[in-house]
């Protein structure tokens, strides 16, 4: 404790960086960490009741408390007042309160403790370890650099280390076969920690050795942190290095079983091995579970995250992950339509299609979120008319399988001079958007009608309002052209974004803001500043209006197009976010991240519900299946995983690319999974056999272990080479056609 | 291997040197020694650090190379000043020094002088960034089309001709991924690939099914195959040439690859007998045209094409008119063909050119030999090189001067037959003296020729030593620049390349052989050229020499390249003369050294602005190729360099 005492003043500096996201919900919207929607276009009333019938009373007061010290600390005299005014506080108690709490046991450092406790309320308890050991502890372990480090204190002779850490995997060799793979787990989290320990007190010589010693025992997936650690030799290099404190901020965990555990623990304490023994009290979180111990594949298949396995109780929350109900809209037979059906040949098939869909709407899925969970924008008649055209595109969809593949088109961006870093297509495929590394944002129109711009304030004045084709009227036709140009970023553009109505774009930078674009004026209409780094990522709803962005700063943002400030704010990565991903429902957020895990957030209150580990590299696409049971993940390994959302299991593995997947969608129905990557490969997938297998399969849902498929070469349905032109967009058409972007890259 | 490195990256560190080097760039002189080993721990920390930042951007840019751009980027997340103005888009150019007991790497900055800027003219303007969509696959099957990779890799058709058995599918050849699918999965594929097969006939004229069997053609493929055919052996001369351009560049015709081959070995076989010079050439060029294409796996078919390029070279008759008709040119251009697939294909196993040069010393040692054959075979002996030559050739140089003198100094007996001994006389002088020269130790003494090559001496002789001029006038030129023209040999005005389709019926289909084979500076109809670039003249010279008898042998006249190019010359000749320079090899003093297919291709490009020196605009037009437009229409450059392969010996002269 003495370290936590001198801490406040440099554990500010420390944490300048990492807290500045946090401040700014702070210091600008209290309210949002409160888990209050801010007045969506639909009145909500649901949203708001969760802040404050959520916790205990006193918890939820003690959180204010803390909230209000911290602005007052930072004069931020506004805000304040807001909450104040908001939560009913009055002055008196507050300053009486906040004098208790600042006498109460939770510490010295108010910075931290408001971090703390802000992250708590907008962020899942378990999902952030970080913060979350502070109450679980009663105080003593505070999330300030210097205290975490200070764990590391404690003596031991530096000589010893690699004899305590041979001893263990001498042991762990002896021990039967069952048991070794369990307990080999033990063998990189414990090398790291120790390795930290040696470095921290300055056993310099020692560290390298050890270093040398042992890290080629370590699994291959574990090279990138590896080589980090590497690098870090020195006390004062430990300060500031964020992959570092995340691995001491956050309890590495392992799955064991009982058995294993047992044997493990009898053997240290029969060797009296304190110094392992202290590093798994401390640092490690053991799961133990009761049957049997797994095999080295299922652990393998599980591990490679920057902080271990997903803790079995994370994922239990229920999810909703049933669709919601589309809203019935009377489809007018539009006679000229129905003509050219007949002509096709087919009038038969329109009728019964329809009417399935008509009764699957009407059918409430058990799975569904409530209609009004999320408060979703009410359907202006424009959206109407786009979901008829929709449901009559859908009927002439065509069914995929394996006996029937998608054709595939390829746009290919030439002379973009590998400036090229995003792409995205409209849902009706009319519109295609790049992001540049020059940092413009490059709007196609692939049909053949041309992109169009309204005319100009005064012109629009001239024209007659009352006449029929008014919409058509405002249109500037001077200003046609097949491709407009958006200039407003001032770095690379990674991610690019089009709403459900077409009308506009979103577009995330390096630059730290993302940009809502108008694709009616092709003007940029707001910027949206909150991460101070580069974002890689933004995502609009599947309804419109809300979207997602993820960046470097850790944070996923949820924003509405009409709030210059985030709605929610998902903290609990432990490495940049690197892509992002509504469900189809649009209830929940699925993140992926550099530290090679995918988590899945409820929009509603903020909570981390899915944390998917097994990735052994930065993920970087994510894709829901339609009926939103299913998400799929591809990382800079080449691996594509699949997951059971509402088990919160592993379900599959898809290996065959050769470098990154950028891109993964599944067809309109499902059928097939397609996968892009810089390896120049289309790669098709049998979705439909791949979660069958699984569902065949008798899957202990309790534990959570899960045998996958040997050989998943038998889902590869076809392989689909570009002339060396990486893969980094897939869409398909509402008819099931497959449409692919990349530039080329001689 | 990781076990190699991995001791490594622990101990990676920038030297101590290092440190003091820059300490003393920034004015600090006495650095210790400690504090220099505390700083390069610390920089070679922050380093990686910042590296590992940037791989970040690496990443979300979806690339493979770590730019400048991306370190910059990185430095800003630190809130770093990022090193503004260092732009390097493909590699650092560091030099390296050394001197003193130091060694340094650093940035070489050069003095600009800012009137050359501004004098200099602009560079191109980077093109516009343009979509373009094909089809990847069709249900599940990917057309051949050039947008596409080949569908079967050279290796891949290997495999196939040699072990039929393993053969495996176009797009799944990678890690053996074929092996990993189970038997009903394959069973399925090959019928979901038949679907889409019929399926595709009415989409795609341009598309060969992936089949396994190679003898059935599909209908696109037999209306492919019949109008290829057709064009390369019809009248029109644009189509012949949008044709055999097809058959050059085309990645999905190994399937028709065994008609291909039949039609030739018979077009040759009928059009010989019937002494058809024009379907002749027609027939070879579509040999070359094979051979350029680089997609294909000729090696299966060569038992045919071999003996129809032979034929070519040294058959006794291949024209009607024997004395008037320039069937010289076909044996030349044969047996330069011949030459490249002897580079190509020939192995321990096949011995190939063992066996091609086995077959023309033969017919060369052979008295009775006809001068036709004779010429044919001191061609295609004479292409196959340098060392052929001295080995095959030399020897024989007494003999058949005397075999000559006796044709043109004895009494007249036949005017073919003195047609054919000044012609293989000028082809011996040509191919050897450049070989004499390179072998023969000075003086060049004329008895000492006469002596040794009786006959032929003195010819030898004064081309010996202009070859030598003209190899020491080149290595000047070498010394100075490749690329900049020394000798501008007064050339063509616009109206000279339709003079030469002027001549006569035969002739100019003859001249364009040599010339229009190799010119392929467009691709007419390729949808790979996203925007139309400047146009290009890439216009071949076969270094005629001084030798008149040379020139009769190929017309200096260099026909322009095909159609749609030249098409644009008349256009902008009114308003000045589209620049077209010629390089001559021996700057047309002398003839030449090094061999007689010293070609020089230059490419010009018509002036875009009347103020432009000439000189500069040939400079910069030198540049074409290389910053040559779209990534993609980058193709047919490299087409152009590949096509002058046949004048192999263009290389080995210098």
């Amino acid at each position: 404790m003495a370290a936590v005492q001198d801490a406040p003043v440099e554990a500010d500096n420390e944490k300048e960086i990492k807290t500045e996201t946090l401040n700014d919900a702070a210091g600008n919207h209290a309210s949002a960490a409160g888990g209050v929607i801010p007045s969506p276009p639909v009145a909500s009333t649901s949203s708001s009741g969760p802040a404050k019938a959520g916790g205990p009373g006193s918890e939820e007061q003690q959180t204010l408390m803390a909230v209000l010290q911290f602005l007052k600390k930072n004069n931020f005299v506004g805000a304040v007042d807001v909450l104040r005014r908001e939560a009913g506080i009055l002055e008196d108690s507050d300053e009486s309160q906040g004098q208790e709490l600042a006498a109460s046991a939770l510490g010295g450092a108010e910075a931290g403790d408001a971090t703390c406790t802000l992250s708590r309320a907008s962020s899942c308890t378990t999902s952030t370890p970080a913060v979350a050991a502070a109450p679980a502890k009663g105080g003593e372990d505070q999330p300030d650099v210097n205290v975490v480090l200070s764990a590391y204190s404690q003596q031991g002779d530096p000589a010893l280390y690699q004899g305590y850490y041979s001893g263990l995997k001498k042991f762990v060799e002896s021990v039967l076969d069952c048991h070794r793979a369990e307990l080999s787990q033990l063998f990189y989290p414990l090398f790291v920690h120790m390795y930290l320990e040696l470095v921290y007190n300055n056993h310099e010589t020692e560290a390298k050795a050890f270093f040398e010693k042992f890290s080629g025992d370590q699994e291959c997936y574990y090279q990138d942190d590896l080589r980090v650690l590497s690098g870090l030799t020195k006390k004062e290099h430990m300060k500031g290095n964020e992959t570092l404190l995340d691995f001491r901020t956050s309890k590495f965990v392992l799955r064991i079983s009982r058995d294993s555990y047992q044997l493990l623990k009898r053997h240290l304490q029969e060797r009296q091995n304190n110094q392992i023994w202290n590093i798994i009290q401390e640092h490690l979180y053991i799961d133990i579970f009761d049957g049997m111990p797994r095999s080295k594949s299922q652990i393998d298949s599980m591990s490679g995250s920057l902080a271990g396995e997903a803790k079995r109780e994370a994922n239990k929350a229920k999810v909703f992950y049933g669709l919601l109900k589309e809203p019935e809209i009377d489809v007018p037979l539009d006679d000229e339509d129905e003509e050219g059906e007949n002509e096709e040949g087919k009038p038969k098939k329109k009728k019964p299609k329809k009417d399935s869909m008509g009764s699957k709407s009407k059918k409430q899925d058990p799975n569904a979120p409530q209609q009004n969970r999320i408060p979703l924008p009410e359907l202006k008649d424009s959206d109407k008319l786009d979901k008829i055209m929709y449901m009559k595109e859908a009927t002439k969809r065509i069914r995929l399988g394996p006996e029937s593949l998608p054709s595939i088109c390829f746009y290919t961006f030439l002379n973009a001079y590998q400036g090229l870093t995003a792409v995205d297509f409209t849902d009706d495929s009319s519109l295609i958007a790049g992001g540049f590394a020059d940092s413009t944002v490059r709007v196609w129109s692939v049909t053949p009608k041309k992109l169009r711009s309204v005319k100009s304030a005064a012109d629009l004045n001239l024209i007659d309002k009352e006449s029929d084709d008014v919409l058509e009227r405002i249109m500037d036709e001077k200003s046609a052209s097949e491709s407009k140009i958006l200039y407003g970023h001032s770095g690379p553009v990674y991610g690019v974004s089009f709403s459900p109505d077409r009308n506009y774009l979103l577009s995330c930078s390096e630059d730290g803001t993302v940009r809502l674009w108008s694709l009616q004026t092709f003007t940029c209409l707001v910027g949206y500043k909150g991460h101070n780094y580069p974002v890689w990522d933004t995502q609009f709803s599947p309804y419109g209006y809300y979207f997602i962005s993820g960046g470097h700063d850790r944070v996923a943002r949820l924003w509405a197009t009409d709030h210059y400030q985030p709605l929610r704010m998902f903290a609990g990565h432990l490495a940049d976010i690197t892509c992002t991903q509504f469900h189809p429902n649009s209830n929940y957020v699925a993140t992926g991240s550099a530290d090679r895990t995918v988590r899945l957030w409820d929009i509603l209150n903020g909570n981390c519900v899915r944390i998917f580990t097994g990735h052994k590299g930065p993920i970087h696409s994510l894709a829901f299946s339609p009926n939103g049971k299913y998400l799929a993940s591809g990382a800079t390994d080449g691996r594509v995983l699949l997951w059971d959302i509402g088990h919160g299991l592993m379900i599959g593995e898809l290996k065959g690319h050769t470098d990154t997947v950028y891109s993964l969608k599944f067809s309109r129905d499902g059928e097939i999974l397609a996968s892009g990557s810089m390896d120049n490969t289309v790669r098709l997938w049998d979705s439909i056999k791949a979660f069958d297998d699984i569902e065949t399969d008798d899957f202990t849902a309790a534990t959570g272990h899960i045998h996958l498929p040997e050989n998943s070469q038998e889902l590869l349905l076809g392989t689909y080479m570009t002339k060396s032109t990486p893969v980094i967009h897939l869409h398909f058409t509402r008819r099931n056609l497959l449409l692919a972007a990349g530039a080329y890259n001689p | 291997m990781e076990d190699e490195w991995r001791p490594k990256q622990c101990s990676v560190l920038l030297p101590t040197e290092s440190m003091k080097t820059m300490a003393e760039s920034v004015g600090v002189g006495q650095l210790q020694e400690e504090s220099c080993v505390a700083l390069t721990e610390e920089v070679s920390y922050r380093i990686k650090e910042i590296i590992q930042d940037a791989l970040k951007f690496m990443h979300h840019g979806k690339r493979r190379k770590l730019t400048s751009n991306d370190i910059d980027h990185a430095l800003k997340m630190k809130n770093v000043e990022p090193l503004y103005g260092f732009q390097s888009q493909e590699f650092i150019p560091f030099r390296f020094a050394s001197g003193g007991g130091r060694e340094l790497h650093f940035y070489e900055e050069k003095e600009v002088d800012l009137s050359d800027i501004i004098n200099t003219p602009l560079p191109r303007v980077p093109l516009e960034v343009s979509l373009k969509a094909h089809w990847l696959s069709i249900e599940g099957v990917q057309p051949a089309i050039p947008e596409n990779p080949p569908p079967a890799s050279k290796e891949q058709q290997k495999t196939e001709s040699t072990e039929p058995l393993k053969a495996v599918k176009p797009g799944q050849e990678e890690e053996g991924a074929i092996q990993g699918k189970g038997q009903g999965a394959a069973a399925t594929e090959g019928k979901g690939q038949l679907q889409g097969f019929y399926s595709m006939l009415h989409i795609c004229v341009n598309f060969f099914p992936l089949a396994r069997s190679t003898h059935e053609l599909s209908v696109e493929q037999q209306l492919y195959y019949k109008e290829i055919t057709e064009a390369c052996v019809g009248s029109c001369e644009a189509k012949r040439a949008e044709a055999l351009q097809s058959i050059a560049t085309d990645p999905g015709l190994y399937q028709m690859l065994p008609r291909f081959s039949t039609f030739i070995s018979e077009g040759v076989r009928v059009n010989v007998v019937q002494n058809n010079l024009a379907l002749l050439i027609y027939l070879m060029r579509m040999v070359k045209a094979l051979m350029d294409n680089p997609t294909l796996y000729l090696e299966k078919y060569l038992h045919e094409l071999i003996p129809a390029v032979v034929t070519c070279i040294v058959s006794k008759q291949l024209c009607l008119r024997p004395d008037v008709d320039n069937h010289w040119a076909l044996r030349d251009f044969a047996a330069r063909l011949m030459a490249q697939s002897c580079k190509t294909f020939s192995t321990t196993t096949n011995n190939i050119q063992s066996r091609i040069t086995k077959t023309f010393t033969k017919s060369l040692l052979d008295d009775r030999t006809q001068w036709t054959t004779r010429y044919g075979c001191i061609a295609g002996l004479s292409e196959l090189g340098p060392d052929v030559i001295k080995t095959l050739i030399l020897p024989r140089l007494p003999v058949e001067g005397a075999r000559i003198k006796a044709v043109l100094e004895g009494p007249v007996i036949s005017n073919i037959d003195k047609i054919g001994a000044e012609h293989v006389q000028s082809l011996l002088l040509k191919h050897c003296a450049g070989v004499i020269a390179k072998t023969r130790p000075l003086p060049d003494n004329l008895e000492q020729y006469r002596a040794d090559y009786s006959y032929l001496g003195p010819l030898l002789h004064s081309h010996v030593v202009k070859a030598r001029a003209q190899a020491t006038l080149q290595a000047q030129q070498v010394n100075r620049t490749t690329v900049t023209i020394t000798q501008s040999r007064p050339t063509l005005p616009a109206s000279q390349s339709s003079l030469g389709g002027t001549g006569g019926s035969r002739a100019p289909s003859i001249i364009k052989v040599p010339s229009s084979l190799t010119l392929m500076s467009t691709r007419p109809g390729t949808p790979t050229q996203p925007s139309p670039s400047a146009t290009k003249y890439i216009v071949m010279a076969t270094s005629a020499g001084a030798a008149s008898t040379q020139q009769v042998l190929i017309p200096p006249n260099l026909s322009m390249s095909s159609s749609p190019v030249t098409s644009t010359v008349p256009s902008s000749a009114s308003a000045q003369q589209p620049l077209v320079k010629v390089e001559t090899a021996g700057g047309g003093a002398s003839s030449v050294g090094g061999s007689r297919t010293l070609q020089k291709y230059i490419v010009v490009s018509l002036p875009t602005s009347s103020s432009s020196s000439s000189s500069s605009e040939t400079k910069s037009s030198t540049t074409v190729p290389s910053s040559s437009a779209s990534p993609i229409s980058a193709e047919p450059t490299v087409k152009t360099e590949r096509s002058e392969s046949p004048g192999a010996s263009f290389h080995g002269s210098h």
